[in-house]
């Protein structure tokens, strides 16, 4: 609930922060309507489209409606996937109204207090602490190896979780142990004739629970010919406190990141993650207001590169063979990494380059699957509805890979197989795991 | 505000959950994509067939609610803003498509199915429905029929009106009325199915549409060519034509245009030059190809500096980019984007032209000139600010103005648009008193109460006629 005095506060910090210019740029031509996932699973609402929440945020500010319990609900149900950013004749940058809109609404809301204590320590006392990340990831591996899933699974007490969640605890990849979490390389030389140095950008999720992912990125990037640095002072993206209303905290990450990077000479900054990589080269956009921080925002920025690009950009998939056992096999974009980042066809020219697959674009490959950071946990009833509609998708085109380019994606795509029941006949990868695959 | 009684009959009617009168709700259908409209509704309400917007229909009558029916809300003439409050009426439920009948080549569908799901059905039959309005990815058949929709092929193809054979309609009485058939001929009686369309929703809400479909033509070619003369771009269109060649697209860009999208997209297409000509022919490849060359020839002696053929669809994609980007690099110029489509009659498209350039300078404004040369319908767009007064009152002079000298030119405020409530202080201008007279009076016959879609069409007080003295 939030209660009018509260709706009152919302509406004055609209008024005063939202970007007046960036509202009216929204011509209302309607063109980002088929590409928004709540507004066609909604039945067609336009309370859950683009073009609706952008009329509400005006009406907020121009106090014709007030934010209530229907505005909120309309932004919770957004994904944030930002489909309708690249089809806006006026390139409104939607997903900075929505984080500003987020912002305000979270910043002058008391929350009850389990939630308020759940956000504290997921906020501020674990994403931002590395070692706290590898704590936590690390008991995960112990639950794994211990016995206690295996007991847990046959006493049935995960059948209290809600469906998705018990599902999710069976697809969480098995985690690394302690000891090689917090053994991590700083350094490593090109392997190939030296063409680039870059750093890399490791992650927390990816550099813990999905640290073999990071490992095969790096092996890649140095058969690739580039010289790889890992500053150890770098920290987690921010991108989950951003979405949800925390951005003075992901401000406060993000300035630990420019310091981090900025004097290691190298040519680009490497992610592995699009929703990671998204938020890095917003960082200019979310220090605008910080004069010297945008400057640097603005250089780290520019150096900032998935992947798959750098690998295309250097012809890693002409110079080194990449084969693997006849397969068909699929892409499911990640929205961020396509959306924000406009990386699209860089991971399918890698994947078509893999001797011995077949590849075959599944329809829609560029809409949501529903996982969106935490939305399929907060969201789940809409996520699952989505994710199902995209299984469909993914089973059209015969594939048994899936391939995702966001630890999100894959673990929501490795949902949907399991839901399926399909996980002994299909499976999802992150790209550069294939691609590592391939290499051997 | 409906009062309860109404409420409550209506609910009885459609059921709780396709009744909302929440404030966020009547917000979101509060507009459509024209600037400057937004106007709440007091209630949305999804009737799920034909026989419920009888109903609906008959309760509006009885208690004088405005009742306004909506598609996806993409139209650039207010017809779907609420000015008068009422009902806004929502096709979600009625959005499936009856038959696809490929002996009699036809198509059946509700009003609410979107556009190109319904071409995409009828392409996979290797059959061709040609209208296609810019929004089609999102409009519904419903908004098109009811304004009467254009797109880049109505030079050779024609318009919706042209497709549409059939309707299921309800009138505000609450009777349901059919007209034409699955026919190509049918003279019994009057011809509702053609009054219906563009109507704007002012005489009944159209609930069924029988749509006729054509062969699918078996290639396309794509060229462009620059011109450093506009008189010369339009000669040439004009005689592609006198050459007795129908192009299905014959696009055009000005030079303002061809800047800014430049600056936008860096397609690497000459600033310099005053005009340029999209031209596509379809049909059998050798038709297709003859016709292609013909128009080159008559395109080199209106002295194009440039004339470039696309071999490969990659190719035509680059040459269509100027065009498709045409709206988005003006839009990105300002805030608020006007989207006019003042048309004339081909002949007429050098003048038009010029005297909007004339007027853009007058006024010291960015307007910015593409559309369909091909047809007359003209796309002069005008980058602006809503909350600068004082340049709003100049864009509302420069239009009208553009307006004036179109009709003086034999040609129309709107070719495409539809009037809605944005055009209707000016269609006096077009019709003359006799005419709006006649246009009353099918309307009052068709819906006494007026509470089809009320303020559209007919304006309460029309723009006084400024004679501009050169």
């Amino acid at each position: 609930m939030t209660t009018l005095v509260e709706q009152e506060k919302i509406q004055q910090q609209f008024k005063e922060r939202m970007n007046e210019d960036e509202l009216l740029n929204c011509m209302r031509c309607g063109f980002c309507l088929p590409t928004c996932p709540t507004y066609i699973e909604s039945g067609y609402k336009e309370s859950h489209s683009p073009r609706g929440r952008i009329a509400m945020m005006k009406a907020v500010v121009d106090g014709i409606v007030e934010p209530d319990e229907d505005f909120e609900r309309s932004l919770d149900l957004c994904l944030g996937c930002r489909a309708c950013e690249p089809v806006c004749p006026s390139g409104v940058n939607y997903g900075h109204l929505l984080e500003e809109a987020r912002d305000i609404i979270n910043q002058n809301k008391k929350h009850s207090l389990p939630v308020r204590a759940v956000r504290k320590t997921v906020f501020e006392g674990l994403f931002p602490h590395q070692n706290r990340m590898r704590t936590m990831v690390g008991l995960l591996g112990f639950y794994q190896r211990s016995g206690i899933q295996t007991l847990a699974r046959k006493t049935g007490y995960l059948g209290l979780l809600p469906d998705n969640l018990a599902t999710m605890e069976k697809v969480l990849p098995k985690v690394p142990t302690m000891k090689d979490m917090k053994n991590r390389p700083e350094h490593l030389p090109a392997i190939a004739e030296k063409v680039h140095k870059v750093a890399f950008f490791s992650g927390c999720l990816m550099d813990t629970m999905f640290m073999k992912t990071n490992d095969a990125t790096m092996k890649l990037l140095q058969l690739a010919g580039c010289e790889v640095v890992i500053p150890k002072q770098q920290t987690c993206c921010g991108a989950l406190h951003g979405h949800s209303g925390e951005k003075n905290a992901a401000k406060e990450l993000a300035k630990k990141n420019i310091a981090a990077f900025e004097d290691l000479g190298a040519d680009f900054i490497i992610t592995n993650a699009g929703g990671c990589g998204a938020f890095l080269v917003d960082y200019d956009h979310l220090l605008k207001d910080d004069p010297v921080w945008k400057e640097r925002a603005e250089v780290f920025k520019s150096k900032i590169k998935d992947i798959s690009e750098i690998l295309v950009a250097v012809s890693f998939h002409k110079k080194v063979k990449l084969e693997l056992p006849a397969q068909v096999i699929t892409y499911q974009d990640s929205c961020h990494l396509r959306n924000v980042m406009k990386t699209a066809s860089a991971p399918r020219i890698l994947l078509e380059s893999i001797k011995g697959v077949r590849f075959v674009e599944m329809k829609e490959a560029d809409r949501c699957c529903g996982s969106a950071g935490i939305y399929n946990i907060v969201e789940s009833e809409m996520s699952m509805v989505m994710l199902d509609y995209k299984m469909v998708q993914a089973k059209a085109t015969h594939a048994t890979t899936i391939v995702t380019a966001n630890p999100g994606c894959l673990l929501q795509m490795q949902l949907g197989v399991e839901r399926e029941g399909l996980s002994d006949k299909m499976r999802a990868v992150h790209i550069v795991d294939l691609l590592a695959e391939a290499v051997k | 505000m409906l009062s309860n009684e109404v409420k409550q009959k209506l609910i009885s009617i459609v059921s709780e959950k396709n009744y909302d009168d929440s404030k966020i709700e009547r917000l979101v259908y509060s507009y459509d994509a024209t600037p400057n409209f937004q106007s709440m509704p007091d209630a949305v309400v999804s009737p799920r067939n034909a026989e419920e917007v009888s109903q609906i229909l008959k309760i509006c009558n009885q208690y004088g609610v405005p009742i306004v029916p909506r598609g996806s809300g993409t139209n650039l003439c207010a017809g779907t803003c609420p000015t008068e409050g009422g009902i806004v009426l929502l096709f979600k439920h009625m959005n499936k498509i009856l038959e696809i009948d490929e002996e009699n080549l036809t198509i059946t569908v509700q009003p609410g199915v979107i556009t190109l799901d319904m071409i995409q059905a009828i392409e996979e039959k290797g059959l061709f429905y040609p209208p296609d309005p810019s929004s089609m990815k999102i409009s519904t058949i419903g908004g098109n029929i009811n304004e009467n929709s254009g797109g880049l092929r109505g030079l050779k193809y024609g318009v919706t009106r042209d497709y549409v054979i059939g309707l299921e309609a309800v009138l505000s009485n609450g009777d349901i009325i059919r007209t034409g058939g699955k026919l190509a001929k049918d003279v019994a009686g009057y011809d509702l199915t053609r009054l219906f369309v563009g109507s704007e929703g002012t005489l009944g809400v159209i609930t069924e549409a029988t749509l006729k479909l054509i062969p699918m033509p078996e290639t396309r070619k794509t060229m462009l060519a620059l011109y450093q003369d506009l008189s010369a771009a339009a000669r040439s269109v004009s005689k592609i034509i006198a050459n007795k060649i129908i192009p299905t697209t014959l696009e055009f860009l000005d030079q303002a245009t061809l800047k800014v999208v430049e600056d936008y997209a860096q397609i690497g297409l000459p600033t310099d030059v005053q005009a340029v000509l999209l031209i596509e022919q379809d049909g059998p490849p050798e038709v297709v190809e003859r016709d292609i060359n013909k128009i080159a020839e008559v395109c080199k002696l209106e002295n194009a500096v440039s004339i470039q053929i696309a071999a490969t669809e990659e190719e035509a994609m680059a040459l269509r980019t100027a065009r498709r980007a045409a709206l988005s690099a003006v839009a990105r110029l300002a805030p608020t984007t006007i989207l006019e489509d003042a048309t004339v009659p081909r002949s007429e498209i050098a003048n038009m032209v010029k005297a909007i350039n004339e007027i853009t300078e007058k006024y010291q404004l960015t307007i910015c000139t593409f559309g369909h040369a091909g047809d007359g319908n003209l796309h002069p767009t005008c980058a602006t600010d809503a909350r600068n007064h004082e340049e709003m009152e100049r864009v509302e002079k420069a239009f009208a103005e553009i307006f004036d000298k179109a009709i003086e030119l034999g040609g129309t405020i709107t070719g495409e648009h539809g009037v809605g409530a944005m055009k209707a202080p000016y269609l006096e201008w077009k019709l003359k008193k006799e005419g709006i007279a006649a246009m009353m009076g099918i309307k009052q016959a068709f819906d006494p109460n007026n509470i089809m879609n009320p303020g559209k069409v007919f304006a309460k007080d029309s723009k006084k006629r400024v004679v501009i003295t050169k």
